[in-house]
């Protein structure tokens, strides 16, 4: 039996790369992983505490986050390559049409 | 019943305004003059229906619905008849009613021969809402209507500048006048706790002209008028006498008012709403008998105004502009005869001013139309030839309002004089002077009228030559025939003018002062008028007598505590006739004499400029109010205080949002830092506590 520390701290170490991935690249596609790889780092945390607890709560919640992932990735992929079209590149720092 | 009388002209009103546009010259005369003819008819049908019960002072209500009830605050919107809003809507309605007739055939061929009756008709509602409310909220609401519809009149030939000017001045002064009626009203609520006139009892209302009576009388005193008292709700009411009723100093908006076509002179600027001030300070005749000081002002005001106006009517060249000074000189008569405390012979000259100025008027309106749009009497003359009828008709008018005996004019304005002569009203030798204006102003009138039928009917011919001065502004029509030679009006406008010169010769009979039949004749008209009319501080109270019939003692009591003919004063009453007769004839003979011989006399400078009154106001007020509003309102407050507020406004927006776009820094990456820190901060905060 894994003690649930470890999985605390495995999603805690996920969480935290994919927030620096966020932090220091520039692109899109790869922001765009770092995101699920941070909600996927907080689906495990939900999934362990969930066993940790014996509440099934946690694992529905999961679901739900799941179901708003893939949407989330049809949306933004189809935003991104929109982007990429227009600007043949994918830095999003350039993207700031409507900065004044 | 009394609903159904201001209600037709207002559903004329409406056809006309919304679907005039469409009908036919004869169908909107039909319907515009039946509208005012049901009003007619059924006036007569309640006053002689209900003549006995009115003669003894019995009211009859038309309660419509409560208009506004707030706290002890109640105006309803009601009707009441009684012997003087009786003898009101008879006079309006039957005059009203041949004017209207008559326009059918002044008005032919303006394009907005719609509009014209559409707004007449609106001006009968008004007219009416104004005679036959029952408190002074009903009447203010007519009394606002009549001086709409008399603006939209006046500025009827709207493509004309002076036409709008007329409008405009006509609509300021008078508003000047409303205010001091409107405040006249609060303070009579502040005092009285009502706005109504009389009690009702089956309404619980309590009436305002009780709680006067109940006052006891001011002083006779300069300061009662600043005291907040009943004498400075009657001055204030007088105010807006002064205003509607063209008195001074207000009376400058009624000369100009005769830019509107003569149909509307006729109607009201001369017949009904300028007497609309004598009907308010009539009808509040308790307030007034309560308040001397407000009545000598009156007094005085009147006679000074018939005598100021009939001075500058003796220098007009302008046909319609004798007629408008004729019109505030008599209207001076008939506040005079308010202030001296005789309501009932001012009401009477209001009744037979009524027929005899109307007439005039419309003589005159036929005059100009005969004339292809002429109203300078400078190129008139001879016309008696070519207009027989009008000139005949006219010929009464003109005998009535100088004052013949017999004729109506002769009955009221002698009735006046006599009033003002004997009155016990006012202090000290004031009754003698008023008297001695009174009568050089009945001079004046017999003369100036006599000028202006001289300088159209007799003498040479003066028109079809062009070496006389340029024309004064002439109503415009589309109708212009080019033929030289005057002609006789249609049929439509003769025949009003017949009737109303029988009226105007007639009219007076209802009245005939007591003293010319040694008082074996009562004076019909005051007697009917008594119950109406309040004659001094302890009186027959209008709602005291409101079932039962004025015991013949106390009726005699107010003979003699009033201005009215006790017995003794039957002589002397007969030698002011006479003297007034002599008046009449020798002013119509100087005046016959003197213009047949120089039709052309040029009057005094001062008085053909008006004694530059409207110069003088221009210079006191209307320049100055330019000026500051310029100068002040426009180039300091409104540039500076408004504008500078919108753009402050503005440029502080603007100043914040120039702060807050740099958090907008367009890198994602900064935001995310912002998120993630923020985020910390939360855990961070919660973790530690």
């Amino acid at each position: 039996m894994v003690p649930l520390s470890w999985y605390l701290g495995l999603s805690a170490l996920l969480f935290t790369i994919g927030a620096v991935g966020v932090f220091i690249k520039r692109n899109a596609i790869t922001i765009f992983l770092c995101i699920e790889l941070m909600l996927n780092a907080v689906n495990l945390t939900l999934v362990s505490l969930s066993g940790f607890f014996g509440d099934v709560g946690g694992q529905l919640f999961v679901f739900i986050v799941m179901t708003v992932a893939a949407a989330e990735a049809a949306v933004g992929l189809a935003i991104i390559i929109s982007i990429f079209r227009n600007r043949e590149s994918l830095n999003v720092d350039e993207v700031d049409t409507l900065k004044l | 019943m009394l609903v159904a009388i201001i209600l037709a002209p207002l559903v004329g009103a409406a056809i006309l305004g919304l679907f005039g546009k469409r009908m036919g010259e004869r169908l909107i005369g039909l319907i515009a003059c039946s509208t005012v003819a049901v009003s007619a008819i059924l006036s007569f049908y309640v006053f002689f229906k209900h003549h006995a019960e009115l003669e003894q002072g019995q009211k009859f209500y038309d309660y419509m619905f409560t208009w506004i009830s707030v706290g002890s605050f109640r105006a309803d919107a009601s009707l009441v008849l009684d012997s003087l809003s009786a003898i009101y809507i008879l006079f309006i309605t039957f005059v009203a009613f041949w004017i209207h007739v008559f326009a059918t055939g002044y008005m032919h061929g303006d394009k907005g021969y719609w509009r014209f009756f559409a707004y007449m008709n609106l001006f009968m509602f008004s007219m009416l809402t104004l005679v036959l409310a029952d408190n002074f909220l009903m009447m203010f609401v007519g009394w606002e209507g009549v001086g709409l519809c008399s603006y939209l009149l006046i500025g009827y030939y709207f493509t004309k500048d002076f036409a709008n000017d007329a409008a405009k001045k006509a609509f300021v002064v008078n508003r000047i006048g409303d205010f001091g009626f409107a405040l006249g009203v609060m303070l009579l609520f502040s005092k009285a706790g009502t706005v109504s006139y009389f009690d009702d009892p089956a309404r619980g209302i309590h009436g305002a002209f009780n709680w006067a009576m109940a006052q006891g009388a001011d002083p006779l005193a300069w300061s009662a008028i600043f005291a907040g008292g009943i004498t400075t709700i009657a001055v204030l009411l007088f105010v807006g006498a002064t205003g509607k009723s063209a008195q001074l100093p207000l009376y400058v908006w009624l000369p100009d008012a005769m830019a509107g076509p003569t149909p509307v002179s006729a109607l009201i600027h001369a017949a009904t709403m300028v007497t609309a001030g004598v009907y308010m300070v009539s009808r509040a005749s308790s307030i007034y008998m309560n308040a001397p000081t407000a009545m000598l002002i009156m007094a005085i005001i009147g006679a000074a105004t018939a005598l100021f106006a009939a001075t500058i009517g003796l220098a007009q060249w302008d046909i319609k502009k004798v007629l408008a000074y004729s019109t505030i000189s008599q209207l001076g008569y008939m506040f005079l005869a308010c202030g001296v405390g005789a309501f009932g012979a001012g009401i009477f000259h209001v009744f037979t001013h009524a027929f005899f100025k109307a007439l005039l008027f419309l003589g005159s309106g036929s005059v100009i139309l005969g004339m292809h749009h002429e109203q300078d009497m400078k190129r008139m003359g001879g016309l008696k030839k070519y207009m027989p009828v009008t000139c005949a008709t006219m010929l009464v008018g003109w005998l009535a309002i100088s004052g013949v005996p017999l004729l109506s004019g002769f009955f009221s304005k002698d009735e006046i004089l006599f009033s003002s002569f004997t009155t016990k009203v006012l202090p000290g030798s004031w009754p003698t002077v008023l008297w001695a204006i009174g009568a050089i102003s009945a001079l004046l009138t017999a003369v100036y009228m006599t000028r202006l039928m001289v300088l159209t009917f007799w003498g040479r011919e003066r028109f079809g030559s062009s070496e006389s001065a340029p024309a004064v502004h002439s109503a415009p029509g589309d109708h212009e025939h080019h033929s030289a030679s005057p002609r006789e009006s249609p049929a439509s406008m003769v025949i009003p003018l017949v009737v109303l010169a029988i009226g105007a010769a007639l009219a007076g009979y209802a009245g005939v002062p007591e003293g010319l039949s040694g008082g074996r004749i009562p004076n019909y008209f005051e007697r009917l008028l008594e119950p109406s009319i309040s004659h001094s501080g302890q009186t027959v109270g209008a709602a005291k007598v409101a079932t039962e019939p004025i015991p013949p003692v106390a009726h005699e009591a107010v003979l003699q505590s009033g201005h009215a003919t006790p017995a003794e004063n039957h002589g002397l009453e007969l030698k002011l006739t006479l003297i007034s007769s002599i008046i009449a004839i020798l002013g119509i003979g100087l005046g016959w004499v003197w213009f047949n011989r120089k039709p052309l006399w040029e009057p005094p400078s001062l008085l053909e400029h008006k004694y530059y009154v409207d110069e003088v106001y221009d210079a006191a007020i209307v320049q100055p109010i330019k000026q500051s509003s310029t100068s002040i309102l426009w180039k300091i407050i409104d540039v500076h205080i408004i504008d500078g507020g919108v753009n402050g406004a503005g440029y502080l927006a603007s100043l914040l949002g120039g702060i807050l776009r740099r958090l907008q820094s367009g890198l994602a990456r900064s935001y995310v830092a912002v998120l993630v820190f923020g985020a910390l901060l939360l855990i961070g905060y919660f973790a530690i506590r």
